[in-house]
C-alpha cells in the first residue's frame, strides 16, 4: 500500500521555481489498478517518479508497504526498485545492444539471479507476453508493440509488488494500444500486481479500476467506471 | 551479463572504440620506441664503456697520485737521465735505459683490496697495475754538438702495460679482450714471463704470437695478440700481474711489490651499484670510486646526442602524446556516457547500483584500453624496427678533448686522457624488452582506467529521474 502524505516537489529552473507537485495525499491499496490523466506539465510523471523511488519529494513522505521511500538512502531505495517496483516507459527503454531475452534478464541482474536461472525467467516472462519466438530479436528487429511487450516482460519479469507505467501506450496505434492494455490488465489480474498508469488516453484510463486526476500538482482519486472483471487477488 | 553488455556496446561504438584505440597506441607505441631507442642508445653507451673498464665491472677504484710525487718517472731513472745531461757519461756511449713506471695512479695497498671485497653488496673485487714503459736509447753526444741538441740523440719509446689478476680474468681489463691469434693467459701463467698484446699495438711494431717484447728491462714472450672491443682504449701489452708488480717502479723508484693502482668492483646487481660506490666513498675516503655514469659524462659525439634526444625530448614527446591520449579517451568516454544517459537510468530504474554501471563503463573503458595496448605494442615493435633499419651509426668520442693538466677522477680511468681523443662507431639497435612491453600493458590499463574513472564518475553522478526525462 502506496501512502502519500503532504507530498511535493519543486524544481528550480534558472532563477525561477516550479512547484510540479504541492502537497500530494493519497492512499493507494495493493492490488489496485489506478490511471492518473491530467495536462502536460501538471505532475504526472514527477508523481510517478516519486513512488517509484526515481526521485524524490521536496516535503513531505511516500510510504511504500511500511518503507518510507523519501527518507531511505539511496543504496535501499535502489534495493527496493530492484525488489519491489517493475517500470514500463513511453519509449520503451530497452538496451538497443541486448536482445529480448537480455534486456528482460537486466532485471534480474542486481537480484543475484544466477545465469542460468535468469535465462528461464526471461524466456518465460517473454512467453507471457507473447514472445516466446523472439528472445533473440534486438530492439531494432522488433515492432514498437513488440518492444513495449518486452519492456513489460521487464518489469514484471521479477514479480514486483507495483507496476508504474508512464504513458505505455503513448507511442502505439491504436491497435498495438489494445493489445498493450490487454495484457497489462491480464497480468494485473494474473500476478496481484498494484498498478498506476499514467496516460493521457481515456480509453486507457477507462480500463482501470481507479482514476485519478493531477492538475496543477494535486492529485485527485475516484471510483471509475467498473468495464473490468475483479482481478484474482482482488481486495474486494 | 557483464561480458555480453561490454562486447555488444563496444561493437555498437566499433568506430569510437577504434579511435579512443588508436589514440592510446600511438602514446603506447611512442613510448616503447622511445624506451627501446633510449635502451638502444644505452647498450650503445654501454658497450663503448665496457669496452674501456671491462665487461662485468661496475666499479674501479684508483687514487690520484699524491701531489709532488713527480713527473711520473721512477726517481732512479730520472737519476740516470740526468747524469746524462751533466755529460758524466762518456761521449759515445750507447745508452739504452728503461724503467717500468707507476705514472698514472697512487698506489694501493692489499689491505685496501680486502677492504673493497669485504663490502656487502661487492660479489667481485681484483687488482691490477696499469704502468708505463719507457725506454730512451741512443749514444750520448759530445758537448760541441750543442746542448740543445742533446735530446735529439737519444730515442724515447713508450707503451702501456696492464698487470692483470690471472685469477680473475672475468674482472677487469682482460675480460672485454678477444683472441686474435695464439693463447690466453691463464692462472698457470701467474709467475711467466709471457705477455698479451694489443692487436692495434701489435701491428704498428710488427709484433706476433710467438714473439718477444721487452717490458720493464725483461724479456717477455707474446703467447697471443687480443683486440678490445670498439671504443676501448685498451693497454698494449698485458703481463701477470705479479710480474708488473715485480719489475714496475714508483715515481720515487719505490718497489710496486704487492701493490696495487687499480681495483675493478663488480656489485650484486645493477641496482646496487650506487649502494657500493656510497660503501667504498665511505671506507676508502681517499680513493676515488668511477662508475659507468662517471664514465658516461666523457662520451661525446652522436651517441652523447642521441642519448640527449632519447631521453630528453622523446621522453616528454611520449608524455605528452600519451597524455594526449588519454585525455581524449576521457574525453570521448564521458561524450559515450553523457549519450547514453537514458540508458543508465533505465538501469538504475531497474535497480542497477551505481558501482554496477561504473563497472560496465570501467570495463568497456580498460578493454579499449588493452586493445589500444595491444596495437601500441605492435606500434612500437614497428619503430623499433625502423630504429634498428634506418638509424645512422652513432660516433662516440672518448678521452682526450681538454687536455686537462688535472685529470678528473673518471678521466683517470680513461688511460688516453690528454692524449688523443678515441672516436669509435657505434650501430644504434633498439631492443623492446618484457619490462618495456609490461610497461605498456600497464599504461593501456591505466589510460583505460583513467578514461573508465572519468565516465563511470558521470554515470554514477546520475539522477535517475533526470536521466530519464534526457530527451534523445
Amino acid at each position: 500500500m502506496y501512502t502519500l502524505s503532504g507530498v511535493t516537489k519543486t524544481y528550480k529552473k534558472g532563477r525561477s521555481r516550479v512547484e510540479a507537485l504541492r502537497g500530494v495525499d493519497a492512499t493507494i491499496e495493493d492490488g489496485a489498478w489506478l490511471a492518473i490523466q491530467g495536462p502536460t506539465g501538471h505532475g504526472k510523471s514527477t508523481l510517478l517518479q516519486i513512488l517509484g523511488g526515481l526521485d524524490r519529494p521536496t516535503t513531505g513522505s511516500v510510504v511504500l508497504g511500511g518503507r518510507t521511500l523519501s527518507r531511505m538512502r539511496e543504496t535501499k531505495l535502489t534495493r527496493v526498485r530492484a525488489h519491489s517496483i517493475g517500470f514500463v516507459f513511453q519509449t520503451f527503454n530497452l538496451i538497443p545492444t541486448l536482445t529480448a531475452a537480455e534486456n528482460v534478464e537486466a532485471a534480474l541482474v542486481p537480484l543475484g539471479v544466477g545465469d542460468a536461472q535468469r535465462k528461464k525467467r526471461a524466456a518465460r516472462a517473454l512467453e507471457s507476453v507473447g514472445l516466446g519466438d523472439r528472445l533473440r530479436h534486438l530492439p531494432t528487429e522488433l515492432s514498437g508493440g513488440q518492444q513495449q511487450r518486452v519492456a513489460i516482460a521487464r518489469a514484471v519479469v521479477k514479480e514486483p509488488q507495483v507496476l508504474l507505467a508512464d504513458e505505455p501506450t503513448g507511442n502505439l496505434d491504436e491497435g498495438t494500444r489494445d493489445e498493450i492494455i490487454d495484457l497489462l490488465e491480464a497480468l494485473w489480474q494474473d500476478k496481484g500486481l498494484t498498478m498506476i498508469i499514467v496516460t493521457h488516453d481515456s480509453t486507457v484510463a477507462r480500463r482501470a479500476r481507479l482514476r485519478g486526476t493531477m492538475i496543477d500538482g494535486l492529485l485527485t482519486i475516484g471510483e471509475a467506471t467498473p468495464s473490468w472483471s475483479s482481478p484474482k487477488h482482488s481486495d474486494g | 551479463m557483464f561480458f555480453t553488455y561490454l562486447s555488444r556496446e563496444l561493437r555498437r561504438r566499433m568506430r569510437q572504440a577504434i579511435f579512443i584505440a588508436l589514440g592510446l597506441a600511438l602514446g603506447i607505441g611512442l613510448v616503447i620506441t622511445v624506451t627501446a631507442a633510449s635502451e638502444g642508445v644505452k647498450n650503445s653507451q654501454a658497450s663503448v664503456l665496457h669496452a674501456l673498464y671491462g665487461v662485468g665491472t661496475d666499479l674501479t677504484v684508483t687514487q690520484p697520485p699524491a701531489a709532488g710525487s713527480g713527473k711520473g718517472i721512477a726517481f732512479g731513472f730520472r737519476q740516470q737521465l740526468k747524469q746524462l745531461r751533466k755529460s758524466q757519461v762518456a761521449v759515445g756511449t750507447s745508452v739504452n735505459l728503461n724503467s717500468l713506471v707507476n705514472r698514472q695512479y697512487a698506489t694501493l695497498s692489499p689491505a685496501m683490496l680486502t677492504t673493497v671485497t669485504r663490502q656487502h653488496d661487492v660479489t667481485a673485487a681484483v687488482g691490477g697495475l696499469s704502468l708505463l714503459d719507457v725506454t730512451v736509447s741512443g749514444t750520448v753526444p759530445s758537448v760541441s754538438s750543442g746542448g740543445g741538441n742533446f735530446q735529439s740523440n737519444f730515442n724515447t719509446n713508450t707503451f702501456t702495460v696492464d698487470g692483470v689478476n690471472l685469477s680473475q680474468p672475468d674482472l677487469g681489463p682482460l675480460s672485454a679482450v678477444k683472441l686474435s691469434s695464439g693463447s690466453v693467459l691463464t692462472a698457470a701463467d701467474a709467475d711467466a714471463d709471457d705477455a698479451l698484446v694489443d692487436s692495434g699495438y701489435a701491428a704498428q711494431n710488427s709484433l706476433k704470437a710467438g714473439g718477444a717484447i721487452d717490458v720493464g728491462g725483461t724479456s717477455f714472450k707474446i703467447i697471443g695478440v687480443v683486440s678490445a672491443p670498439a671504443g676501448g682504449n685498451p693497454p698494449n701489452v698485458y703481463i701477470p700481474l705479479a710480474k708488473a708488480q715485480s719489475l714496475g717502479k714508483t715515481a720515487t723508484n719505490g718497489s710496486l711489490t704487492g701493490q696495487l693502482n687499480s681495483i675493478y668492483v663488480a656489485a650484486e646487481n645493477a641496482a646496487d651499484i650506487t649502494t657500493v660506490q656510497d660503501e667504498l666513498a665511505k671506507a676508502l675516503p681517499s680513493a676515488t670510486i668511477t662508475d659507468q655514469d662517471n664514465l658516461a659524462s666523457e662520451v661525446t659525439g652522436s651517441l652523447a646526442g642521441a642519448s640527449s634526444l632519447a631521453n630528453n625530448l622523446g621522453k616528454w614527446l611520449s608524455v605528452a602524446v600519451l597524455a594526449a591520449a588519454f585525455l581524449l579517451a576521457s574525453l570521448l568516454t564521458v561524450a559515450a556516457v553523457t549519450r547514453r544517459v537514458r540508458e543508465f537510468g533505465t538501469l538504475k530504474a531497474l535497480g542497477w547500483r551505481s558501482t554496477r554501471i561504473v563497472a560496465q563503463v570501467m570495463g568497456e573503458s580498460i578493454v579499449t584500453g588493452i586493445v589500444g595496448g595491444a596495437a601500441g605494442v605492435a606500434l612500437g615493435y614497428g619503430g623499433a624496427a625502423l630504429i634498428d633499419k634506418l638509424a645512422p651509426k652513432l660516433s662516440a668520442t672518448v678521452g682526450g678533448g681538454n687536455g686537462a693538466s688535472v685529470a678528473s677522477s673518471s678521466k683517470n680511468v680513461l688511460r688516453s686522457l690528454g692524449s688523443t681523443a678515441h672516436t669509435v662507431s657505434v650501430t644504434l639497435t633498439a631492443p623492446v624488452t618484457l619490462q618495456v612491453i609490461l610497461l605498456a600493458v600497464a599504461l593501456a590499463v591505466a589510460g583505460g582506467l583513467i578514461a573508465g574513472l572519468f565516465g563511470g564518475w558521470r554515470a554514477a553522478r546520475l539522477r535517475p529521474a533526470a536521466a530519464l526525462s534526457r530527451v534523445e
